[in-house]
Formats: structure tokens, C-alpha cells, sequence
């Protein structure tokens, strides 16, 4: 616990209204009375299975996983307690933030689940949405609110569109789970462009701000770009437009594969065009009825949950000097705020070595105590698996990253070659063919020499242990999948993916290399880059412009010795 | 051999005779096909009491003295994540 007597901050969040709590509690007495009938045999297996995924509840190789939903990636310092709580009393003292913004639990019990669920709904939190083929929790960007890029805090649309896909009669039972992402700038820190649909907040020629909607895109065995459904649509109309979308995939979608029933196979099967004409008549019915306009006073009333806190005047816009590893610690991991004198800190949960996304009960809890002292009270979780301190003022970053220090989370990492993406993999996952996050660790510290991280520059490296692709392996620079070939691991090198505002889909290289081959075949190809790269070159802009040969030729250059 | 997850906390389960080990080293061994389907079979009657969910056999062999399971899936879920030592089953974590 930190020195300072902390008075616990009020964040700018929304905040659970009668209907919410009574929701939620409901769920945790329904979902509660469903495991007590599963344990004494009134329901099957086969029965239950579906009404646990509804609330988040897996099987996975140890024991079950319970995912908890972080809608839009925003906690308080009191939700980051409970969570530090359920991990000391119902887990094994660690938790795992997700590449969807969640938080997993690996070690739950399903006769404890009922507890945690109504531990959860204390705090205003749930596991709701957080797998089964409905509209899973939604995304933003971690700086929301906090940076000055920008129309406005993508998060009120975020929270208006939880709660309209929350409780939808239409999108209970969807043909397949479904994605959605929502932004306000131009730089893409969400991976919109890998949604099922992205909404991006702009404005057209007029200065008006709408709506720019974008679907069909995803990762997996069949990964795509999503296609522009709408360049701007008005704000009273885009629930409407949004259900429109929703409806045709829906309606059209195949479902007798589970491989071809997300909504990037129905886009990419009738062409873009096509869908655009099919979600126009939608909206135009939907328009008519007139029933789903956005009023503006709900609008209102949501982003008054979201306003802006009450920032410092007069405070110093530099930021203190502390010494030499705090100032790497600030080039790669404090961004610029909106407010003088504030800054946005990005806490890599990555220091090399460590398990990408994981925290610890005890870390969870000083983080919560920064949160209070130092941000506010809010941190958010950031698909790319770290914690945001979204407001502290630059006078206290020092104080801030010497407290991570005595956490292990003060690597000046961010954006760099080990701040790496990696899925649970088959360490934990019913589903994965071979290990991730060793390989990520194996690499971290391959890779740690911070000057040598330095000289490479932003490189992003993504690793799943599957093709479903939780580790966003398509959209790495460098993408490492886990293959089982007879029951031993390999892992194939993807190039030249982005999950940026320039979004690409990776080129598989070809065969995949052993455990023990993989290092020295991503040292090749990152030697490659530095070789080959002109001023200003990030490793993504290199390998666009060479493309693939010379570093497939390199990377198989010492296995074939 | 045959294993499953335990219902109530999915602790993996290895079949030894009629009833469950919790370790691999404890549980049966199937010399061939016909004893592996016939224990399969037998456990397979037995879901709807309850008390574990999607037996199923898995490949072994002797290495050395020792029995190991022939995927890495069922190495890890014999022992735990690789990556946490002192969680799972290497750690001596066994639920009552």
C-alpha cells in the first residue's frame, strides 16, 4: 500500500442505475440457480454448457476460466480491488488481462462461481457478453477521453451500445459471436479494422459529427479487412443503422459451418456492395418505423457520466527530471494528454520475462492505489494487454514509475519488440494447439537490451497458440501461430500484419520452425530489417516495400545449414 | 488412458479401476484398444452422475521408466501451465 492517506476518486465513468443493479443481480440469481441444477444432475452437460457461456464460463485444460467483462477497458480503483480480491480468494493469486480488454480468472471453481458473480455485481461488473455468439464487449481506444486526437470520448457510444446490445430479443442467438470496436481519431489504437464492425466517430464536410461505420472485418482461419458499410451517418440514426447491420447478418448468414458464420464471410461472400444495399434497405425500414432514433437527451444523459474531470490549472507542462531510466521509461510509455500539465502513462504489463497481461493479486491492488492517488481513480486495459493511467500530472510521473518499479511494471517497453501480444495459449486453452506465451517470454528476453529495442523501433509482435487468432497473430508485424504437427509444437512466422489505422493482414512465411528455432528465425528477419531499412523506416513500412523474399530467405537460411 | 474434467472445480481425473486418481502415475494404463474402449465405455455410463464431464483417452508411452502422455496438451494438463511452476499439479495442488 502506498504511504499517503488516499481518499478513493470518483472516476469518470458510467455508473449502474436501478435498472443495471437489478439486471445484473438478476443474472447472478438465475446463473446461480442454473449451477445449482447442474451439480445435482437436473441439467446435462450438454444443457449447461451454453447458459455458462453466456456468463463467461469456460472449461479449459486445468480447471474452468471465468472472463469477466471490462466494457470499453475503463475501471475504477474499487472494481481493480475486487478484482485483486477474487483472485486472492477464489483463484491462484493472479489474474490475466485480455486481448478483448477482459480480465481472466484460470483457476475457478464452478461450485464458487455464484459468489464471485455476486462479488462482481457489487462493484458494478459482470461476465456478460464476454463469450457465446452474441455482441461481446465493446472496445475503444485506452486513451479515450484523455488524448487530445480526438472529436470526442468515443465512450458514451461505447456505453449507449452495451446497453443496447445488452438485453436485444434479435441478437441473443446469433449465428456467431460478434465484435465491435469504437473509436474518435484517426489513429486506430483498437484494432477497429479487425471487427465485425467498427464504429468511428467524425465529421463530414459541415463540421457535423457522425458516424463512419465499418464491418466484415475479423481475424481467425479467415482473417479480412473490414469494408466501409457508411461513410457518415447522422448521430440520432445510428442505432438504427448499427441494428440494420446486425439484422442482415443475422437474417442472411450462413449456419450450418461453424467456419463460414461470422459476419467477414457473409461480407466477403456477397461483395461489399451487396451488403451496403442490404443494410440501406434495413436502415430505410428501420428509419421508418422510427422506433430506434437516439434521442439526444439520452445521449446526453450518458456522457454526463463520462464528462471530463476537473483538471489542474497552473500546473508545470514540463515533466521532471528523474534520471536516465526514468526518461526511457517516458519516451516509450508517457503519451501526450489533453490537458496542461497532464500526461497518459501506459503501465506495460510486459517487463520481459513476465507472462504478457498478467498481474498478480498484490499488484493489482497498488495499482489501484495509483489510480487513486495519482489518476483519478481510472486506469483502462488496453487490447495490447497493459494498464493506462489516463490522467496524472506530469509532476507526478517520478513518483509513479518508481512505484512501478517496486511492481516489476516499469518497463520502458511500449510499442517496442517486447511489448508482446500473446494468447493464454496451450498452457491454459481447451482450444490452443501449442504454447504462447513461453514463446513470448523466450523473445522478451532475447530481445531486452533496452538500447538494442531502441535501434529497432515500434515493432509489434503478436503470438496466438491457435487460428482463432486471440493474439492477433494476422495483425503483427511479425505474427507467430502455434501449430501441433503429431502432438509437437511449431510455430509459423506471419509478416507484415498491422491492427493500426494502415490495417494489414500478414503473409504467412511458409513451414514453421521448432520451439527452439523460432528465436533465432524472428533475430534473422529483425536483422534483416535493420540491414535493409532507409531513415525513418519502421519494420512494417521495410518489409512493405522488400516484401517477403528477403527475410523468408534469411530466416531459413540457418535451418537449412 | 482415460481422462476427464471433476464437475465441480475441473480438476483433471485420471480412471483407475471403476472410480478417479487425480495424478497420471496413479491411473490405468490400457494395453490396447479393445480395454481402452471398453473403459471409455464404462465411463461414458457413468456422466449422468454427475461427477465429471467429456472423458476421453489419450496416447502414452514409456520414456525411460516413466509414463508420458504423447501430446503436449496432456503433458501440461498432467502437470500445469508451463509457464506458472508453482500452480497445478506439479505444485502438489490437488483439490480434496
Amino acid at each position: 500500500m502506498l504511504n499517503a492517506i488516499v481518499k478513493p476518486a470518483q472516476p469518470s465513468m458510467y455508473r449502474y442505475d436501478e435498472f443495471d443493479s437489478q439486471f445484473v443481480h438478476q443474472r447472478v440469481d438465475q446463473f446461480a440457480g442454473q449451477v445449482a441444477r447442474r451439480l445435482s444432475g437436473e441439467l446435462t452437460e450438454d444443457q449447461f454448457k451454453p447458459l455458462r457461456l453466456m456468463n463467461g464460463l469456460y472449461l479449459q485444460l486445468h480447471a474452468y476460466m471465468l472472463r469477466i467483462a471490462v466494457p470499453y477497458g475503463t475501471l475504477s480503483s474499487r472494481q481493480m480491488r475486487r478484482l485483486a480480491h477474487i483472485a486472492r480468494t477464489y483463484d491462484k493469486d493472479f489474474g490475466h488481462f485480455t486481448t478483448r480488454t477482459n480480465l481472466q480468472f484460470n483457476w475457478i471453481k464452478l461450485v464458487d462461481v455464484p459468489n464471485i458473480l455476486r462479488e462482481l455485481a457489487e462493484v458494478e461488473m459482470h461476465c456478460i457478453q464476454t463469450s457465446g455468439n452474441c455482441v461481446r464487449n465493446i472496445t475503444t481506444d485506452q486513451f479515450a477521453g484523455a488524448t487530445d486526437e480526438e472529436i470526442e470520448d468515443p465512450r458514451p457510444l461505447a456505453e449507449i451500445l452495451r446497453q443496447w446490445s445488452s438485453l436485444h430479443p434479435e441478437f441473443v442467438f446469433l449465428a456467431r459471436k460478434f465484435k465491435i470496436a469504437v473509436g474518435a481519431c484517426e489513429k486506430d489504437r483498437a484494432a477497429m479494422l479487425y471487427h465485425d464492425m467498427a464504429v468511428q466517430i467524425v465529421k463530414n464536410e459541415e463540421g457535423r459529427v457522425g458516424y463512419k461505420v465499418m464491418a466484415g472485418g475479423g481475424m481467425g482461419r479467415t482473417p479480412y479487412i473490414a469494408h466501409v458499410m457508411s461513410e457518415f451517418v447522422e448521430r440520432e440514426d445510428i442505432l438504427a443503422y448499427l441494428e440494420a447491420v446486425l439484422r442482415v447478418y443475422n437474417q442472411d448468414s450462413r449456419r450450418d459451418n461453424i467456419h463460414k458464420q461470422r459476419i467477414k464471410i457473409l461480407v466477403n461472400t456477397i461483395g461489399p456492395e451487396e451488403m451496403r444495399r442490404r443494410v440501406a434497405r434495413e436502415f430505410e425500414e428501420l428509419k421508418r418505423m422510427g422506433t430506434l432514433q437516439l434521442p439526444q437527451d439520452e445521449l446526453d444523459r450518458i456522457t454526463a457520466y463520462f464528462a471530463a474531470p476537473k483538471f489542474e490549472t497552473g500546473l508545470s507542462d514540463a515533466i521532471p527530471d528523474a534520471g536516465p531510466d526514468f526518461a526511457n521509461w517516458v519516451q516509450t510509455n508517457v503519451h501526450k494528454h489533453k490537458a496542461p500539465g497532464y500526461a497518459i502513462a501506459t503501465i506495460t504489463l510486459k517487463t520481459p520475462g513476465q507472462v504478457p497481461g498478467d498481474a498478480t493479486a498484490d499488484q493489482m491492488d497498488t495499482i489501484a492505489d495509483l489510480m487513486d492517488q495519482f489518476s483519478l481513480g481510472e486506469v483502462r486495459v488496453s487490447h495490447e494487454q497493459n494498464l493506462v493511467l489516463p490522467h496524472v500530472r506530469k509532476q507526478d510521473l517520478p513518483a509513479i514509475y518508481a512505484k512501478l518499479k517496486e511492481l516489476d511494471f516499469a518497463s520502458p517497453n511500449a510499442g517496442l519488440i517486447t511489448d508482446i501480444i500473446a494468447c493464454p495459449g496451450l498452457d491454459y486453452c481447451d482450444l490452443a494447439n501449442a504454447r504462447s506465451i513461453p514463446i513470448a517470454q523466450q523473445l522478451a528476453k532475447r530481445f531486452e537490451d533496452l538500447e538494442r529495442q531502441h535501434e529497432i523501433g515500434e515493432l509489434k509482435i503478436k503470438i496466438s497458440g491457435c487460428i482463432n487468432a486471440c493474439g492477433h497473430h494476422h495483425a503483427g508485424h511479425i505474427g507467430i501461430l502455434g501449430v501441433d504437427k503429431k502432438g509437437v509444437e511449431f510455430y509459423q512466422l506471419v509478416l507484415g500484419g498491422s491492427g493500426a489505422e494502415d490495417a494489414s493482414i500478414g503473409e504467412i512465411m511458409g513451414p514453421g520452425f521448432g520451439e527452439h528455432e523460432i528465436g533465432d528465425a524472428v533475430e534473422r528477419v529483425v536483422d534483416v530489417y535493420l540491414k535493409a531499412r532507409r531513415p525513418g523506416e519502421r519494420f512494417l513500412d521495410t518489409y512493405r516495400r522488400i516484401g517477403m523474399a528477403p527475410f523468408k530467405d534469411a530466416a531459413y537460411e540457418k535451418e537449412a545449414a | 488412458m482415460l481422462t476427464a474434467n471433476r464437475l465441480r472445480d475441473g480438476d483433471v481425473l485420471y480412471r483407475k479401476g471403476d472410480g478417479w486418481v487425480l495424478t497420471l502415475a496413479e491411473g490405468d494404463i490400457y494395453p490396447d484398444q479393445a480395454s481402452a474402449d471398453a473403459a471409455l465405455a464404462a465411463a461414458t455410463a457413468e456422466v449422468p452422475r454427475n461427477e465429471f464431464v467429456a472423458p476421453y483417452l489419450f496416447e502414452v508411452r514409456d520414456v525411460n521408466g516413466k509414463i508420458v502422455p504423447v501430446k503436449e496438451r496432456e503433458i501440461i494438463r498432467a502437470a500445469g501451465p508451463t509457464v506458472h511452476p508453482h500452480t497445478g499439479k506439479q505444485a502438489g495442488q490437488f483439490h480434496a
